[in-house]
């Protein structure tokens, strides 16, 4: 166990496991009271959190080396589900294993917080590496589909993915209030919260659509309510778990509640492309990685640059 | 002796490597036969298939489950041998049915009265990774002999891409195993075969898979 856990971040693991009992609670006495409602979708959805949710706790309190390979065998995870889900080439086997080759790299990058490595290891290295080791095989048919589709897959699953590791090493001094793990656990808590509140909103008031044609139950009520709901989160939080002073928290809350529906949104386009429901079938009730993480594509790497900038 | 080395190959090599290198979606695992004598039928197109369906049944069945395999390529030499019968524990058959009078099957025959598990791909060989080739009609034959015994029909995806014939480098890949339910031999043989492959097809039907080319 790591040494200097603040106890901000148990504080915010504790909320967490609050959230959870009351929703097994409700389920549980839900069961009780109507017996001819079926909760089983309910139930394994519930059981998939408290998973996810132990997990992610203990990535964020062991020491770092663990915690890194935690989210390194996320990224990989959601590589190879990515890969799996999409059109690929026999001739490009090999050149899936490069995309998986730099899984490693980027996490030793950040294991090292060698920020210049990991800031071009995906997005420069990896985008000329791909196309290069293509070429050797020689297969020209598809090869701008090809190389495209593996490029992009790796941007989200393994650079995306990897801001939240790199918010995770960022020193101390960046934020007092618990350093990295804090910042973590309010990125993650939110961009989740995010994904619920949109939901409910739209449920209860929601009329207009706003990308019908990519996902028909998504409205601007539900959309704005949730953004509200999430800045309203972001500034009950920024105390104890940011650097961040009020207007900054505010912005925050903003930028997740927005940028959190985006990815949502991209990650279900992606879906329609490839006409599947989920992404895989890895979290019971959930559907795959990719389905969880969807938000945290975009609400991670513009979280952490948007801390970056005012703190790094 | 060698009943632990199998044990201790599966525990520590094969169910390692399929838990982090390929992963697995199974539905309707439930179909799977809890005890044996049953035949289990699937669709090839890799090496791993084998070791996926065998890792799918309770361990406790490991001992007694036998896949049928070519004798002209699995006994080709003495190593190869030595680990296709005593650690994967195959059933060899001769597929050049030379000898005329005499059942191929006639080892498997032997093995289910006695209880067994075997696994059958009916296609004869692993083929065009992923693509679904005819039936063999042996399986027919011998499901007549045992009509008592359940036939488990199995469609299985990905394992192709993973490790297709023909290569040795494993790409990880999700792999999806679907079990179909079970029937039983007719006197028929081409309606049995009918009915096998249309179960297959159903089951193949279940997924939405990507192109691979």
């Amino acid at each position: 166990m790591s040494d200097d856990i603040h106890t901000s971040v148990l504080m915010g693991l504790g909320g967490i496991l609050g959230i959870l009992v009351a929703a097994s609670l409700t389920t549980a006495v839900l069961g009780r009271a109507r017996p001819a409602m079926d909760l089983g979708e309910v139930r394994m959805r519930i059981r998939s959190w408290w998973i996810m949710a132990g997990m992610f706790s203990l990535a964020l309190i062991v020491e770092r080396g663990w915690s890194l390979s935690f989210f390194a065998l996320v990224s990989y995870l959601a590589l190879k589900e990515y890969f799996s889900l999409i059109p690929t080439r026999r001739a490009d086997r090999r050149v899936l294993l490069w995309a998986y080759a730099a899984i490693p790299v980027q996490y030793f990058a950040i294991y090292m917080e060698w920020y210049g490595l990991f800031i071009i290891i995906v997005p420069v290295y990896l985008f000329l590496a791909i196309p290069m080791r293509m070429v050797l095989v020689g297969e020209t048919a598809g090869f701008l589909r090809a190389a495209g589709t593996i490029h992009w897959g790796a941007m989200i699953a393994l650079f995306s993915i990897g801001h939240i590791a790199y918010l995770l090493v960022l020193p101390t001094s960046t934020n007092p209030n618990g350093g990295g793990p804090a910042l973590v656990l309010y990125l993650v808590a939110l961009t989740q919260l995010n994904d619920v509140a949109p939901f409910l909103w739209g449920k209860a008031v929601g009329r207009t659509r706003v990308v019908p044609s990519v996902s028909p139950n998504k409205t601007w009520e539900g959309l704005i309510g949730g953004v509200i709901t999430t800045s309203g989160l972001a500034v009950l939080f920024f105390g104890v778990l940011t650097p961040f002073g009020l207007l900054e928290a505010v912005g925050a809350g903003l930028l997740i509640g927005v940028f959190g529906f985006v990815g949502d949104v991209v990650i279900s386009a992606v879906k329609r492309d490839l006409q599947v429901k989920d992404s895989g079938a890895l979290l019971p009730g959930h559907g795959g990685i990719l389905d969880r993480l969807d938000s945290l594509t975009y609400t991670a790497p513009l979280f952490f640059h948007y801390t970056y900038y005012f703190y790094g | 002796m060698h009943a632990l080395l199998r044990q201790a190959f599966f525990w520590l090599v094969v169910r390692p490597f399929l838990l982090i290198v390929t992963g697995m979606n199974v539905r309707h695992r439930e179909r799977l036969p809890s005890d044996g004598p049953a035949i289990i039928i699937a669709n090839h197109n890799s090496h791993l298939d084998t070791v996926v369906l065998m890792t799918l049944l309770p361990a406790r069945l490991l001992k007694k489950t036998h896949p049928v395999g070519a004798a002209d390529y699995f006994l080709a030499n003495r190593l190869i041998s030595w680990f296709a019968l005593r650690i994967i524990g195959i059933l060899p058959i001769d597929r050049s049915g030379r000898a005329p009078g005499t059942d191929p099957f006639a080892d498997v025959s032997r093995a289910l009265e006695e209880g067994a598990i075997v696994i059958i791909f009916p296609e004869g060989s692993r083929g065009e990774p992923e693509q679904l080739s005819t039936f063999k009609k042996g399986v027919a034959h011998l499901a007549k002999g045992h009509p008592d015994v359940p036939v488990v029909p199995v469609f299985m995806h990905g394992l192709g891409k993973s490790l297709p014939k023909d290569d040795w480098v494993p790409v990880p890949f999700f792999c999806d195993v679907f079990v179909g339910e079970h029937l039983f031999g007719s006197a028929d043989h081409d309606a049995f075969m009918e009915a096998l492959t249309e179960r297959i097809r159903e089951l193949a039907a279940e997924g939405r898979f990507p192109e691979w080319t």
